[in-house]
């Protein structure tokens, strides 16, 4: 090849074109920062002055600084907090021994079948969260199959004696409702979970059990911490949406079981008490990153989640 | 170091055998190893080298047949029960571990409390003492490969198993390891198990190689044994290159089998020749390539007497360095692979050239002729790539 042949050398990029490359990126970024703009940091600038607002419908609500309202709501709904961080806490541990075992089958024993267990696990998102809420209280209806079967086995006894359920019903108790949850949240837990088991090369374990780890050995210190990643994720995308839900303690509790987000919804929709509402929302908030904070800090794997 | 230091059988297969439904992976098969030995398997991948190996280890469950160790049977046992430790292909490291923890793993699982001192040495053995606190992912091709060969001999094996252990090094750094691991080898006395498809990594590292195809033990022995008197076509085409021609055989005199090779007489010890010699029968013989001088057809007069010689003419040459490689046409076969040290060379030698080709009967091999004369050409080239 001669040099005659080469096209000729494209001229040195000005400083104006250099400049314009330079500002691609935020103008691939500005579509999902104004996205945000409007529907995320707008209505949260919002809610954080309804929240230090006072007044009624009648009179309208003013801005007035009454922080107070804070308090008033910790002090008065406590309960329904710590109700749903305990009812969100045992659904996530639920979730994680349930999914656990299951994902670690796709991923490592399923074989051909992985492909159709991993769609069975989502299938349920073909349905409404609402829907499949409901077929649960059909599902747990005094009368019921599930019920039937529970107290032949003497299983409702055992469980009212714990507190967990109450007159032999399902119903309108805390067991209703966490399982509700683990079972609505379950596909959360499984897909991350599955992701980091499956990324695993599998020469490892055999260099486990090469190395003397006996199968259990080999899981605890070669599987386990390799699907950390997927432990954490899993469990905060189980424990973050379950701690703020309201569906599965509106449908298939009572009074007794209500959780933070029926109090929230209430206080919008029926009370019509915005600035409480809107004080429980931010509290519900600073709640959950607190304790995902320290939950990632614990874990050690911000480099991986 | 342990009891490896006694002499005997080290490992010892007795009729194992692997089939996946009706894929037969290694067909029945005895072996022994040597204690303190560097066995290699040889072959091209799907060979059975690698199964054979994992039978070893406990990670395949031999269909039939059984692995001893030691004189101990071991086949029913996990491989968290066997004295061995393999070094894998692609290392196999564990990412969540730094240095130090992956190469203290095995003596942990044993419920050794104080390893720093083993740690360490071993380290040192490997000259990676520097690095004990850096994660795997942090480490070259090659210091990767070295942890993964001080986690497995940390631990004192009965036989250490390399599965490919050089595979995903460059040329440079692969010669490198290879004497690095003979080096270890020699220090702990260990017998080593390696398998590999490289035939010159097996015959630069190993004391006795088994080449291995379709499933097959082909021939077993010293890697000069293997060179200078392969038994089948595979062997002599996948362990460097021979030139293979189909001969007929004429008869006997003395020692020397007498052959006809188009209109060429050529003769053939007897001694050299695996197969049985029938007169009016054919007869492959093998000559490598070195083995073979060339001497310009003007010059026909000084092949000396008693070598056996071929009439051919130069269809091409390339200059390599330390040698010049030639393909030569001739009655007795085409694409004859000829290489000549560059010595004396001979300006006349040039594609086109009418030549002699000449060589001591005692350097050339005969051969079965039912085989394939290809057998082993072009699965060296998938391997090796």
């Amino acid at each position: 090849m001669t040099t005659t042949d080469l096209p000729p050398v494209a001229p040195a990029a000005t400083p104006e074109a250099a400049r314009r490359t330079r500002r691609v990126p935020y103008w691939l970024l500005l579509p999902g920062i104004l996205w945000l703009l409007v529907f995320f940091v707008a209505p949260l600038v919002y809610q954080a002055s309804t929240s230090v607002q006072t007044g009624s419908l009648e009179e309208g609500f003013e801005v007035t600084w009454h922080v107070a309202t804070y308090a008033d709501a910790l002090s008065e709904y406590y309960p329904q907090f710590l109700r749903s961080v305990g009812y969100a806490a045992t659904a996530t541990a639920l979730c994680l021994l349930l999914g656990y075992p299951l994902a670690y089958l796709i991923a490592f024993r399923a074989g051909r079948w992985r492909n159709v267990l991993m769609v069975l696990v989502i299938a349920p998102f073909f349905t409404s969260f609402l829907i499949r809420t409901l077929a649960w209280k059909t599902i747990l209806s005094d009368g019921g199959p599930v019920v039937a079967a529970l107290d032949a086995l003497h299983v409702l006894s055992l469980t009212d004696a714990l507190g967990v359920t109450e007159g032999h019903r399902v119903l309108a108790t805390p067991l209703a409702v966490v399982c509700g949850l683990t079972y609505n949240f379950l596909p959360f837990m499984i897909l991350p979970l599955y992701t980091s088991l499956e990324r695993i090369d599998g020469r490892l374990h055999e260099a486990a059990h090469d190395l003397y780890a006996r199968p259990v050995t080999a899981f605890r210190k070669v599987t386990l911490p390799l699907s950390m990643p997927g432990v954490v994720a899993g469990t905060l995308l189980t424990f973050i949406p379950a701690t703020g839900d309201y569906i599965n303690a509106e449908l298939l509790g009572s009074t007794d079981q209500k959780m933070i987000g029926n109090v929230i919804q209430s206080q919008f929709l029926r009370v019509l008490d915005y600035p409480t509402a809107a004080a429980l929302s931010f509290l519900l908030m600073a709640v959950i990153l607190a304790m995902v904070t320290v939950y990632i800090r614990k874990s050690g794997t911000e480099d991986v989640v | 170091m342990t009891a490896t230091a006694t002499t005997g059988t080290d490992v010892r297969l007795t009729g194992i055998s692997k089939t996946y439904g009706s894929f037969t992976a290694v067909h029945p098969l005895d072996l022994s190893v040597p204690a303190g030995s560097f066995f290699a398997l040889l072959g091209a991948s799907g060979c059975g080298k690698t199964t054979t190996l994992r039978m070893i280890a406990g990670l395949e469950d031999p269909t039939t047949g059984t692995v001893e160790l030691a004189g101990k049977d071991v086949s029913g046992l996990p491989p968290y029960k066997r004295p061995v430790n393999t070094v894998f292909q692609n290392y196999a490291l564990f990412p969540h571990l730094d240095i130090y923890e992956n190469v203290a793993f095995g003596l942990r699982r044993r419920g050794i409390k104080s390893v720093k001192k083993q740690v360490d040495e071993m380290l040192d053995l490997v000259q990676l003492g520097d690095l004990a606190h850096r994660k795997p992912q942090q480490l070259s091709g090659g210091q990767q490969q070295r942890v993964a060969v001080a986690r497995a001999l940390i631990n004192h094996p009965q036989v250490l198993l390399l599965d490919e252990p050089l595979g995903a090094l460059d040329l440079k750094l692969r010669r490198q390891m290879q004497l690095e691991l003979k080096r270890i080898q020699t220090e702990v006395g260990i017998t080593f198990i390696h398998v590999t498809h490289d035939q010159e990594e097996a015959m630069t590292m190993a004391d006795t190689v088994a080449v291995m195809n379709a499933g097959r033990v082909e021939q077993l022995g010293a890697p000069a044994d293997l060179y200078e008197t392969p038994r089948t076509t595979f062997v002599a085409n996948f362990l460097g290159t021979s030139n293979l021609l189909t001969a007929d055989v004429l008869g006997t005199a003395g020692d020397d089998i007498l052959l006809r090779v188009g209109d060429t007489k050529l003769t053939l010890p007897a001694t050299r020749c695996t197969a049985t010699a029938r007169t009016g029968e054919k007869l492959l013989v093998g000559i490598r390539p070195e083995k073979i001088t060339l001497t310009h057809a003007d010059d026909a007069g000084t092949v000396a007497d008693g070598r056996n010689s071929v009439r051919g003419r130069i269809a091409q040459s390339s200059f390599t360095g330390v040698s010049t490689q030639y393909l030569v046409d001739s009655p007795a076969g085409t694409g004859l692979c000829v290489y000549e040290q560059n010595i004396e060379r001979d300006s006349r030698l040039v594609p086109g050239a009418e030549v002699v080709l000449h060589w001591n009967p005692g350097h050339s091999f005969g051969l079965d002729a039912a085989q394939n004369v290809e057998a082993g050409t072009d699965v060296e080239a998938e391997g090796a790539g």
